[in-house]
């Protein structure tokens, strides 16, 4: 219980005042600064998911009308996949960690890395002021010709702040690639890069290939919105299945954008605390870029019934499955990891547990969707939302957290209380489960997503769930409480708390403002743990 | 593969202060901090334009995939509404911006071999050029405002497929709005590279910015070299013969 001030210069007390946060060009303010944007988002969009919750613990639709849950579920969304979900790993713990982790200096283009930030945060201004001028009511896939011509909801702005949000990640992904080809030290090969930066270059593929697609799709439809063009319109002879194609095109390998930077959390974790190189290093690598290549061969798997032709149907259902390969070949080789592991109890190993339970159910149940004849039952069901969840929040969030344990003590040089953070994992575990558990049932039984209200014999499972996501909330609540109160309060963490290998524990906790005193110089590969006479205990 | 990359990628391997073989001063006043040598930034900015313009293709990709459908679709549509074009105003332009990217490489060339008025010059060239394609593109525009062939409230078309040529001219004025956004954007970078050429900041050992900027001026031709025959040569061959 230190409360000693170190007179050592650290990026937080370098320089000091507003100015010096809004105008830095160093990687770690920035991913600070996104972390408090993001988790802005995440309370945004929690606060609409409490809505939902509430309205569902009755059949009747009596909580709010149901064009306010319309907007209430499509507000979630949006904020939750584009500002939460997008950036969360990679433009916080990326942003952070990987010039770090590579022994860089900064990330290749300091500049365009803050561009970055203010161009999310004027995306989710605009998202904000459309929120606040009544919200949008189309779900957050903006299907035409519902988007384009029909909803009186503000579906422009959020068209123009999704298009705009798209670049801050192009450049993000633009940046990373760059990094991690050009600005690598000496002796750090491919091949010694730590799994995390092998994710994250992964990730910058779909962001670079995918997210300018998606863009371009919502400048079409904020052009049809506004001025009237006729790309998408029915009327004309436009296709508005033109639109869904164009849209699960960027939106399906967008999974990938949220999962594949958690994964390659998952490695650098379960690495540390089996006190283990990781087995099969370089599958797990090639998995990742296997995922990010086979992730755009599959998109029109959430068009099974606008229509296709079933020959096309039965080549991306095919291919579907065949992105289940790399994904089991990870969790194959985590687990062959922990085998025979000298595991060390830590909460980011808790949380990691976590994520890989949920990433299980969440990665087999998309085989189910993936599955023609069964995707025409579960189509737009609870399945459907309970599925995704799995991944998204169950995989990229729970991802998140065991990042953020395993770095916090480098971000902020402060140590949490290790069992309110195991506390914490458990509750959003079990939470997570009694919320969206019940909802795989509520699908299979045929309850359509997206209803306010619904018939009276699923109101069991839904008040189930309403519970697990109080829960839920508790558990995500006490996150904040724990990790703000270590700012002043926590233990000093020293440069690496964890024992862990990778250069980012080799340099002080916080770094300093130039990362390293020197450039260093790589002459092992990412976890020599075996290599090392480390007792724990 | 990967150890040849690593190969290259691993420029440090020189002290920052000595002068490596590309001439690298260790203090050149271009060199940013967070880079070790002027080599290593340049393969950085060199890189990350590639990238950029790999993006940009993606970004016209999605208003080109709706084009193709609908040309499949619609081909007698495609047909009436590429005759509504301005042929000649289109080869001219097509003509000035080929133009264009010749004076660019000149600039480009005249930059590497510490030519600084020649730079000023060729640069200037280019974004008069760039100028003369807006400026004739406006007429363009112009002319299918005066006719009502604008989509939307006030689109108005004689002929038997007025509403698949309505979203023919949709997808004309998307791709060619997108280009010409692009033209503008080039001409205001061409206009920052030539003042700083004109202030004596590059040399034969550091001029990246002339040579990255005219990597997208190029790509920006390079969209307008597809736009030209998809839009306005659709059925030509049918009308001449
Ligand atoms: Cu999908």
């Amino acid at each position: 219980m230190t409360t000693t001030v170190l007179p050592r210069v650290t990026y937080l007390n370098v320089r000091h005042g507003l100015a010096s946060w809004l105008l830095t060009k160093d990687h770690k303010r920035i991913g600070i600064m996104y972390l408090i944007v993001v988790s802005l988002a995440f309370f945004l969009g929690a606060i609409f998911a409490a809505g939902v919750r509430i309205e569902l613990t009755t059949p009747q639709g009596d909580f709010v009308s149901a064009d306010t849950y319309n907007r209430m579920f499509t507000m979630h969304g949006v904020f939750m996949v584009f500002f939460v979900l997008i950036p969360v790993v990679p433009a916080i713990l990326g942003n952070f960690v990987m010039p770090l982790m590579i022994g860089a200096k900064d990330v290749a283009f300091p500049k365009l890395n803050l561009l970055s930030w203010y161009v999310f945060v004027l995306g989710f201004s605009l998202a904000l002021v459309a929120l606040l001028s009544g919200g949008v009511d189309t779900g957050w896939t903006f299907y035409t010709p519902y988007s384009s011509n029909v909803s009186n909801s503000n579906v422009a702005l959020v068209g123009v702040a999704v298009f705009i949000t798209g670049f801050s990640s192009i450049l993000t992904g633009l940046n990373f690639m760059v990094t991690i080809h050009r600005m690598r030290a000496p002796g750090m090969t491919w091949f010694r890069l730590p799994l995390f930066v092998w994710a994250l270059y992964a990730t910058s593929l779909v962001m670079i290939l995918a997210t300018p697609v998606i863009a371009i799709t919502a400048g079409m439809l904020a052009l049809e919105r506004v001025f009237g063009f006729g790309i998408f319109d029915p009327r004309l002879g436009g296709d508005p299945v033109l639109f869904q194609h164009l849209f699960w095109f960027y939106s399906h390998p967008a999974v990938y954008i949220m999962i594949l930077p958690p994964m390659g959390v998952i490695s650098e974790v379960i690495a540390c605390f089996s006190r283990k190189n990781v087995f099969g290093y370089s599958f797990v690598a090639f998995s990742s870029l296997a995922i990010a290549i086979f992730g755009f061969l599959v998109w029109a798997h959430h068009l099974f019934v606008a229509g296709i032709s079933p020959y096309s149907a039965m080549v991306f259902s095919f291919l579907s499955f065949a992105v289940a390969i790399p994904s089991a070949v990870k969790t194959f080789n985590w687990t062959a990891t922990l085998y025979q592991g000298a595991i060390w109890w830590r909460a980011p190993l808790i949380w990691v547990f976590g994520f890989l339970g949920l990433f299980l159910v969440g990665g087999l149940t998309g085989l189910f969707l993936a599955s023609l004849g069964l995707d025409v039952h579960l189509h737009d069901t609870y399945f459907v939302v309970a599925h995704f969840h799995y991944i998204m929040v169950g995989g990229a969030i729970m991802g998140y957290f065991a990042g953020l344990h395993y770095w916090w003590p480098k971000i902020t040089g402060r140590m949490y209380s290790d069992s309110l953070a195991m506390l914490s994992a458990l509750l959003v575990f079990v939470g997570f489960n009694l919320t969206f558990f019940p909802q795989f049932i509520l699908g299979y039984l045929g309850m359509p997503r997206r209803y306010h209200a619904y018939s009276a014999e699923f109101q069991v499972l839904n008040v189930l769930s309403s519970a697990g996501a109080s829960i839920l909330a508790v558990g995500y609540g006490l996150i904040a409480v724990y990790l703000l109160y270590s700012l002043w309060r926590g233990e000093e963490a020293g440069a690496n708390p964890w024992l862990a290998t990778g250069l980012e524990w080799k340099t002080e906790s916080p770094p300093i403002p130039e990362n390293f005193p020197e450039t260093p110089i790589v002459n092992e590969g990412a976890y020599e743990y075996s290599k090392r006479e480390i007792k724990v205990a | 593969m990967p150890d040849g990359l690593a190969a290259r990628a691993d420029p440090h391997g020189h002290a920052p202060a000595s002068a490596t073989g590309s001439g690298a001063a260790g203090h050149h006043p271009a060199l940013q901090h967070h880079f070790q040598t002027l080599e290593q930034q340049h393969e950085v900015a060199t890189l990350g334009m590639w990238v950029f313009l790999v993006t940009e293709v993606m970004f016209f990709g999605g208003l080109l995939m709706a084009y193709l459908l609908y040309r499949v679709w619609y081909p007698a549509a495609w047909s009436e509404g590429s005759l509504e074009l301005d042929i000649r105003l289109g080869a001219f332009n097509t003509v000035v911006l080929i133009g264009s990217s010749l004076t660019m490489a000149f600039a480009v060339r005249s930059a590497q071999t510490g030519a600084q008025r020649a730079t000023v010059r060729w640069l200037i060239v280019t974004m008069i050029l760039g100028l003369t394609f807006l400026v004739v593109k406006y007429f363009e525009y112009k002319h299918k405002w005066d006719l009502n062939h604008i989509p939307g409230a006030n689109f108005q078309f004689e002929g038997p497929h007025a509403h698949q040529v309505e979203i023919f001219l949709s997808l004309y004025f998307g791709l060619t709005g997108l280009h010409a956004l692009h033209m503008i954007i080039g001409v205001s970078i061409l206009a920052v590279i030539t003042w700083m050429a004109s202030r004596g900041r590059f040399s034969p050992q550091w001029n990246t910015p002339v040579e990255i900027s005219g990597l997208y001026w190029h790509f920006v031709d390079i969209v307008w070299i597809f736009l030209f025959p998809l839009l306005y040569l659709v059925d030509r061959a049918h009308q001449l013969g």
